[in-house]
């Protein structure tokens, strides 16, 4: 599988690699120096570089803010509760690398060893990577193009030390731009599990979703399932539920139902997710008694007996053309 | 002045976040109807090519796009004929096809979209952009730099999650050179229409801490009001609906603020 971009001029064609369709795709600098066939050797290498990583999970949503750092973190988290479970957490929002401080781990840096940059353990079993490490101060602007970003991706899935590792989350940033089809390009040989979607109740987000689930089954990425995010509000005082974000078009429900997409849960809004995520703590474990909390849990239930159910070694293989 | 499609254009302003889902397109619709309600001519221009909200937001999704001589001719969202809309969201054949291009492909359109859509004559142009700092904000504001936008308005939640990447935007716009207009606040609390007690959903008092820490204005809070949803989502004018809405007052508040605000002395 391979995502060209639109009007790709064709590998052995004379304009490959130098045509403005050629801008920003992995395979510009081969093509132009007339290598012609061959698709980035950098797939192989994270190919080789990831078989050592069991299941890879993708968190997307076409739109911003619904909560994908805060699913990633915590899925993180919630896995790595077992102590035998190794779990690795990637942050390639470029722009807006969020991860660190949900994770209570701003201000930390990387380290470069001989076997590659090791990532930043929160625990022994849980490592984690983001360009929020490599900024000095977080006024830090990351102005960068596409290509620039693509080449970080690269860096990060290649060169990373992930070691053993059960499950790899990625978290990506909105849209369906760059990032998402360098992580889906440069994991190809590698095989990702699936894609666990976010979405709030409301058509504004749905909207967006949709065409991140078209992008799904454009580039050929299984769908674990969607999470309905921010799914109703229960008053502290008067305990009465309102719909802040009112599913005015049947919600996330009603958006599996038509495009036969499992709902893998619904999690209700609760201020102190916010909280915990501010000051860098699971909410998992700060109130384990919410009703988002058992929302969680039961979604991440349902991706871990996914994961069990599909291994990738069994499914057809996706080589890249 | 400049010539081209901007040369009738008095004042542009960009909406800006780090954060994705703060509310730069409800802002973006909200101030253009509430400009538009004192009695100026507005247009908006949505370079949110991965997820351009705007047209569903004021009833305009599916409606055609056409050329005309100077370039293609943005699309009235009301009958009077004051507010105006152009986005990529009406060049897709089918609502849910994604725009999956990478950046180059990005910034050849926003380029497009910046000189070929035939404003006419307006005395405030929105300018809606996706989250982050990347292609399309690089592409934007170079674009608009020979026009003298007059700045952009950054739009964060009360979190410290939000405020940390719109701290990075601030940075974006001082190296840009892009005044800042000032710093609205979005989803400020909300008031449970059972009891009336009011929550902080998403935290407090980020944004105002974030406008004194970096020197801008703080421009006001809105707070989370299902109205103001509800009216998104079905293309009402929440500013001629809710008049009493708490979220009326901050928004009214903004927009007098950024009539307010003087052109920058070139």
């Amino acid at each position: 599988m391979e995502e060209t971009p639109h009007n790709c001029p064709g590998t052995g064609s004379a304009q490959a690699g130098r045509g403005t369709a050629c801008q920003g795709c992995p395979n510009q600098r081969l093509c132009a120096s007339g290598a012609g066939e061959g698709p980035d050797p950098a797939i192989e290498e994270i190919k080789e570089k990831m078989k050592t990583v069991k299941h890879k999970i993708l968190v997307l949503s076409g739109k911003g803010g619904v909560g994908k750092s805060t699913f990633s973190a915590h899925l993180a988290h919630a896995l790595a509760e077992d102590e035998n479970t190794q779990v690795a957490l990637l942050d390639i929002d470029i722009c807006g690398p969020s991860i660190p401080k949900i994770m209570g781990l701003e201000g930390e840096q990387v380290h470069q060893s001989g076997s590659g940059w090791s990532p930043v353990f929160l625990e022994d079993n849980l490592g984690v990577m983001s360009v929020g490490f490599l900024l000095s101060s977080p006024d830090d602007a990351v102005i960068w193009r596409g290509p620039k970003k693509n080449g970080m991706i690269k860096q990060f899935l290649r060169d990373v030390d992930w070691g053993e590792v059960d499950y790899l989350i990625v978290d990506t940033p909105p849209g369906t731009s760059d990032e998402h089809l360098s992580v889906v390009q440069y994991l190809a040989a590698a095989r990702i599990d699936g894609a666990v979607i976010i979405t709030t109740p409301q058509e504004v987000s749905l909207q967006d979703v949709r065409k991140e689930i078209s992008f799904c089954h454009k580039v050929k990425l299984p769908i674990i399932g969607v999470v309905e995010n921010m799914s109703g509000f229960v008053c502290p005082k008067c305990k009465k539920e309102s719909q802040i974000f009112p599913p005015t078009t049947g919600g996330a429900e009603a958006m599996c139902q038509d495009l036969k997409i499992p709902l893998l849960g619904k999690v209700p809004l609760d201020p102190h997710i916010g909280k915990s995520c501010d000051e860098g703590r699971s909410f998992l474990v700060d109130t384990p008694d919410s009703p988002a909390t058992v929302a969680y849990r039961s979604i991440i239930q349902r991706i871990q007996e996914y994961c069990s159910l599909h291994r990738p070694e069994e499914r057809t293989s996706l080589v890249p053309e | 002045a400049e010539p081209g499609n901007l040369a009738g254009v008095r004042h542009i302003i960009l909406i800006l976040s780090g954060k994705g889902g703060v509310g730069k397109s409800t802002i973006s619709t909200e101030l253009a109807l509430a400009l538009r309600h004192a009695g100026k001519k507005v247009g908006i221009l949505d370079v949110d090519l991965c997820g351009p909200s705007i047209p569903r937001m004021l009833q305009a999704q599916g409606r055609a796009v056409h050329q005309c001589d100077s370039g293609w001719v943005p699309v009235f969202v009301d009958q009077e004929q004051k507010v105006s809309l152009m986005s990529v969201g009406f060049l897709l054949e089918k609502p849910d096809e994604a725009v999956v291009w990478r950046g180059p492909k990005k910034n050849a359109l926003i380029k497009q979209f910046v000189s070929d859509v035939a404003w006419g004559q307006l005395d405030y142009l929105v300018v809606d952009t996706p989250p982050g700092t990347s292609d399309e904000h690089m592409a934007a504001v170079e674009a608009l730099r020979p026009y003298s936008p007059l700045g952009a308005i950054v739009v964060t939640t009360p979190q410290a999650v939000s405020v940390g990447d719109v701290r990075r935007e601030l940075t974006f716009c001082r190296k840009t050179g892009l005044r800042v207009i000032g710093i609205v606040e979005n989803m400020s609390g909300f008031v449970c229409p059972h009891c009336t007690e009011c929550t902080n959903v998403f935290s407090r008092g980020g944004g105002e801490e974030l406008a004194r820490h970096a020197g801008v204005p703080f421009l006001g809070s809105v707070p989370l009001d299902p109205k103001l949803t509800r009216s998104l989502e079905e293309g009402r004018d929440f500013i001629q609906e809710f008049p009493h809405s708490p979220a009326f007052h901050a928004l009214s508040a903004i927009a007098q603020k950024v009539l307010e605000t003087p052109a920058q002395l070139s």
